[in-house]
């Protein structure tokens, strides 16, 4: 693999950037491979690259329908945090705040990791109570978290209502060490190391069956031919139910529609990650300047990658609430994406009860974040047969057993998490 | 979206509340042997299909009846708004 650094960057410059070639290859898929992992979206592609570095695996495909981070992790907000209360999240997700600080040199790729901090904002004295509460949390599992007051808040974001007669700005949570990444960047980052490594990246390849015999899954059937597996790995969030119903699995998932919204260029302005405490409204600006800005899910059954106005509505009147200066910037772009939903809110990255079939999805709209570690735990599970410490508790038969996660208290209401 | 309510006729969808696949009218019997794993089903597992959904809307701020909405989740297109009360009578069940 070449290796980027500034001084190839000069030498290229010197030399009419006649250098560099493509980042990954563009095989034909070979007759079978240890293990398949179907989607090339960041998970799926952090998968390949762990299970290569991490694991050993020489033998390895992903398989992709469209184009590389066509997806999901090319659609959301693009926010690393690891700001969770419950035991069965937090250590997962400090884990993969943790990746995402190594991971440009693990990678060799510029993703723009950018720990600018990401402030949660508080709004009553009961919410100060649940969030000084989830800062002891995040800090017994090694995690940052410090309580802001409102001087603090004030000095550090001036632009802020604080003043808002329903919903005054009474204090914050903020975790420094939290941040943005170029979502692109990640999704590629990773296709370009694990395919240095060996891994096979097809794109144009849909998967449309499971070759199951005597209860054992021996490839996946695709629109470019069988492709025989030891192992099949699934990380398609947002089409989990539709891929899994080839192989008669029903999940304890709904699709839904996630907005996301950006607004044209502006000087900075915003120097971090700021989230509505009293609605649902997110918003940090991008290195190019538009205000990337997001809320609640639309909340009904829906795999059309575009929303509707009332969610548009609700975000805009969530972030006029605490940042009155947002009203005057114009909109410059908005898109949707297919979240999957799950019963409790939470992930996850399981084996199925079929031998050699293995699952990973329910990211809600929180998979971004997760990429890292969803990658390293899903290639631990696939090539130990193991769980990985820190995602033992993402089990299918938790809804059964009534282990759940449910950071949000929310029970089986996906449209609510 | 715009659901054509049986008895008021088009309103807007941001009227109702969603609550999700219709086939939660079909309540398992808790006095089944296999009740535990029939209500994991019931409360847990969906089909989640990409095309037409059958779907239970609360007209939560309008007159507060159930309706089944027979929706493209591709499309967004209602096809179908029936009563949910009558989808359950014809079900058998008593209201």
């Amino acid at each position: 693999m070449m290796r980027y650094s500034g001084l190839r960057v000069i030498k290229e410059a010197l030399s009419g950037h006649k250098g560099w070639w493509p980042a990954w290859r563009n095989p034909e898929p070979a007759e079978a491979y240890d293990i398949v992992v179907v989607g090339g979206g960041g998970h799926g592609l952090a998968t390949a690259h762990y299970l290569a570095k991490e694991f050993g695996q020489a033998k390895v495909a992903v398989i992709e329908k469209g184009w590389i981070g066509g997806g999901n992790v090319g659609r959301n907000t693009t926010i690393i945090r690891s700001n969770y209360l419950l035991d069965g999240n937090e250590p997962f997700y400090e884990m993969s705040l943790k990746l995402w600080e190594g991971l440009e040199q693990d990678l060799n790729y510029n993703a723009m990791v950018s720990q600018r901090g990401i402030l949660n904002l508080i709004h009553s004295d009961n919410q100060r109570d649940a969030f000084i509460r989830r800062g002891n949390a995040m800090l017994l599992n090694g995690a940052d978290a410090d309580l802001l007051s409102i001087d603090d808040i004030k000095k550090r974001y001036p632009f802020l209502n604080t003043q808002d007669a329903r919903f005054p700005i009474k204090a914050g949570l903020a975790q420094h060490r939290g941040g943005t990444v170029r979502h692109d960047a990640v999704a590629w980052g990773y296709a370009r190391s694990a395919d240095s490594r060996g891994v096979d990246i097809i794109q144009n390849c849909e998967v449309t069956g499971f070759r199951i015999e005597n209860g054992a899954c021996k490839g996946v059937e695709t629109t470019r031919g069988f492709i025989g597996a030891g192992k099949v790995g699934c990380a398609v969030a947002g089409n989990s139910s539709r891929l899994m119903s080839l192989a008669n699995i029903r999940l304890p998932i709904e699709s839904h529609v996630l907005q996301a919204f950006v607004s044209e260029g502006l000087k900075p302005v915003l120097p971090g990650v700021i989230t509505f405490g009293a609605g649902h409204f997110y918003c940090s600006q991008s290195d190019k300047g538009g205000l990337v800005f997001g809320g609640d899910i639309d909340g009904y059954n829906s795999y059309a990658q575009r929303g509707n106005l009332p969610v548009v509505e609700d975000v805009c009147e969530g972030a006029m609430a605490i940042f009155p200066m947002l009203g005057r910037a114009r909109l410059l772009r908005m898109w949707g994406g297919i979240m999957d939903m799950s019963m409790d809110g939470s992930p996850i990255i399981d084996k199925t009860h079929i031998d050699g079939l293995y699952f990973n999805g329910g990211w809600c709209y929180g998979g971004f974040k997760a990429t890292p570690a969803s990658g390293y735990a899903f290639a631990h599970l696939l090539a130990t047969d193991t769980p990985h410490e820190t995602a033992k508790a993402y089990r299918f038969d938790r809804f059964e057993t009534g282990r759940m996660i449910d950071e949000k208290g929310m029970g089986n209401q996906p449209n609510l998490h | 979206m715009i659901i054509d309510h049986p008895l008021l006729g088009p309103r807007d969808s941001a009227e109702f509340t969603y609550m999700g696949d219709a086939r939660l009218i079909e309540r398992p019997s808790p006095d089944a042997e296999d009740a535990a794993a029939a209500f994991y089903e019931y409360a847990y597992l969906r089909d989640n299909p990409a095309g037409l959904h059958r779907e239970l809307w609360f007209h939560e701020a309008g007159d507060r009846s159930w309706l089944v909405v027979t929706r493209n989740t591709v499309t967004h297109e209602i096809a179908k708004v029936e009563l949910a009360t009558d989808v359950a009578r014809a079900k058998g069940r008593s209201t």
